[in-house]
């Protein structure tokens, strides 16, 4: 792979996509306000839950704001990337402007991984990461190189799962063909991701732990940060994130010996 | 002696469909149970494209021919058969193959919908590779050609269908591709806008030797550029040949309108032995075969006193029409 020719793509992707969500200032501005009032909403919400509980399966208020910290910081990716391009595969299928993207000499997963971008999404990042902060400071937890490190490297692992799992869903449209509903309901598990995976039930643990991997996508990252977590859930993490990228990219290549491009 | 370019042997291609029955009953049935059969849409074919030719696909709707096209370009894989294409198989879709072909797709745009053209070009220019500088040169050489300017620099979706199709066509082309893939690029279009980017596709072919495999169902669009066309019917080849000899082979009689300075010239132009087809006061059609045409006008000049004369062939609507209905050539 010619590394340099993708960081000189990828750099052109993020300029016709900026420039493209600029022509549209009041969307801007309206995702913008929508993501500040959506994290207060969220907080609010949690709160709610506190209110008569001082602990919820473990978790005290000031810890489960890590979670939603996190959680704030992944919708902010899911946003910013996974929405305008992975949606957008149900839609090239269908329509079949997917022959485009597979006669460019760029590996195509790339390609419609990565094309778009929505700035508003960067927003929520931020806010997330300030969130993080705040906790860290109300749970005083000190940062050191290796608390950051490591709490890094377990929410890159957890962005790699999720994209994983939304992008093999949006493959088997090239089955399907119309898969929008299943990504909406990957969408709804990740809002389960907002609480803490000790507040729900045995069974749903298991669920949310194996089928859809909810824990790693926001709890585990999370007790990273309280320093709370076992080696064996960060190296578990990490495995996961491979074996779904791994599996995802072998399952879009398979995939693509079936797609038919949709008739003129 | 050019070289073959393409070569397809024995292909064919078969898709799983499902069909469904009308009516509730056929709607429940068919989510429940779906029918699906194998129909094979192209079968068995074979043939050579040497480089630097433009040929013509023409066949009626689902005869095939985007099929054809697809496979060629290495979308979809055939089930039987081979290809190659400038010496790959279109299916692996090498990056080296990539950049000797492009498609272009009448119906579909690959250009950034809100962004004026110009952004989408050097996007695809840093995909193939292009540096920002030969970049430039391309897009000033294609677009004198094209005849677009101002259209480089306004957002496409402000453009017209015309104009629009002119950058979908520098963006396709801006790595100089040694094969053109078109599948019904005037679709749509208006008749000037057709006229244009025909005369660009004929200059284009002359000036870099590209090899152009078009289908269209705008008749003109075949007549004025491509010299061999492959009929597709059913998934079948009827005929690969020269456009003229099918021509003459579905019509081998002229008609030759004569007008005559008195209705007696008519009569003794009746009464000469030609095939009449109708007469009008001091005007006559007749009918010759192809191959009789001069010597029919040699004796029409010399043996009788008429004021004009006009050679007419069926409309070539009415001739692509009986091509697409028969099975055989």
């Amino acid at each position: 792979m010619n590394l340099s020719k993708y960081i000189k793509v990828y750099t052109k992707f993020l300029h016709t996509s900026l420039a493209s969500e600029l022509e549209y200032k009041t969307n801007i501005l309206i995702d913008l306000l929508t993501a500040i009032l959506s994290l207060i909403g969220s907080i609010f919400l949690l709160s709610i839950f506190f209110q008569n509980n001082s602990s919820i399966g473990g978790w005290e208020f000031e810890q489960a704001l890590i979670i939603q910290g996190i959680y704030t910081i992944l919708n902010g990716i899911t946003n910013t990337w996974f929405n305008p391009n992975l949606s957008e595969i149900v839609k090239h299928i269908r329509e079949g402007t997917l022959d485009f993207v597979l006669l460019k000499p760029i590996d195509s997963q790339f390609f419609i991984s990565l094309k778009k971008i929505n700035p508003s999404g960067i927003l929520e990042i931020i806010l997330g990461f300030f969130l993080l902060f705040y906790c860290m400071k109300i749970n005083q937890i000190i940062l050191s190189f290796n608390l950051l490190s490591l709490s890094l490297i377990t929410i890159f692992c957890s962005v790699c799962i999720l994209y994983s799992l939304w992008f093999f869903i949006s493959t088997t449209t090239i089955w399907f063909v119309k898969t929008w509903n299943a990504t909406e309901v990957l969408r709804s598990f990740l809002y389960i991701g907002r609480f803490p995976l000790n507040s729900f039930s045995f069974s749903l643990q298991i669920f949310f732990s194996v089928f859809i991997p909810i824990a790693f996508i926001t709890t585990f990252p999370s007790e990273v940060f309280l320093g709370i977590s076992e080696s064996w859930k960060i190296l578990l993490e990490f495995f996961v994130a491979i074996v779904f990228l791994f599996t995802s990219r072998k399952f879009w290549l398979f995939a693509l010996k079936f797609y038919t491009s949709a008739s003129s | 002696m050019e070289k073959n370019i393409i070569n397809v042997k024995n292909l064919s291609k078969s898709f799983e469909v499902s069909s469904k029955e009308p009516g509730l009953k056929g709607t429940i049935k068919h989510f429940f149970k779906r029918q699906t059969k194998s129909l094979k849409v192209i079968k068995d074919i074979s043939f050579e494209i040497k480089e630097g030719e433009i040929v013509g696909f023409l066949g009626a709707n689902g005869a095939g021919k985007t099929t054809i096209l697809k496979m060629l370009c290495g979308l979809i894989y055939p089930s039987e058969g081979s290809i190659l294409v400038s010496g790959y198989s279109p299916f692996r879709r090498k990056d080296n193959f990539l950049k000797k072909i492009t498609l272009i797709m009448g119906q579909k745009q690959q250009l950034i919908w809100d962004l004026p053209p110009i952004e989408s070009f050097y996007l695809n220019a840093s995909i193939y590779e292009v540096d920002k500088f030969e970049a430039k040169r391309r897009i000033k050489t294609l677009s004198e050609m094209l005849e677009i300017d101002d259209e480089l620099y306004i957002p496409v979706r402000k453009l017209s269908l015309g104009q629009r199709m002119k950058t979908e066509l520098l963006a396709s082309l801006i790595h100089e591709p040694d094969i053109l893939f078109l599948d019904e690029p005037t679709l749509g279009l208006d008749i000037n806008a057709q006229r244009n980017l025909r005369k660009f596709l004929q200059k284009y072919n002359k000036e870099t030797n590209a090899t152009i495999c078009l289908t269209s169902h705008y008749m003109k669009d075949i007549t004025s550029l491509c010299r061999r066309v492959i009929c597709v019917h059913n998934g079948s080849i009827s005929y690969d040949g020269q456009l003229d000899h099918l021509l003459n082979k579905l019509t081998p009689v002229k008609e030759i309108l004569i007008v005559c300075s008195t209705e007696e010239d008519v009569n003794k132009i009746e009464n000469y032995g030609f095939t009449i087809k109708n007469k009008i006061k001091n005007e006559i059609t007749i009918k010759v075969e192809n191959t009789a045409i001069t010597s029919s006008l040699r004796t029409i000049l010399n043996n009788f006193d008429i004021e004009d004369l006009y050679i007419s062939e069926p409309p070539i609507d009415e001739i692509i029409g009986k091509i697409l209905i028969k099975k055989k050539l």
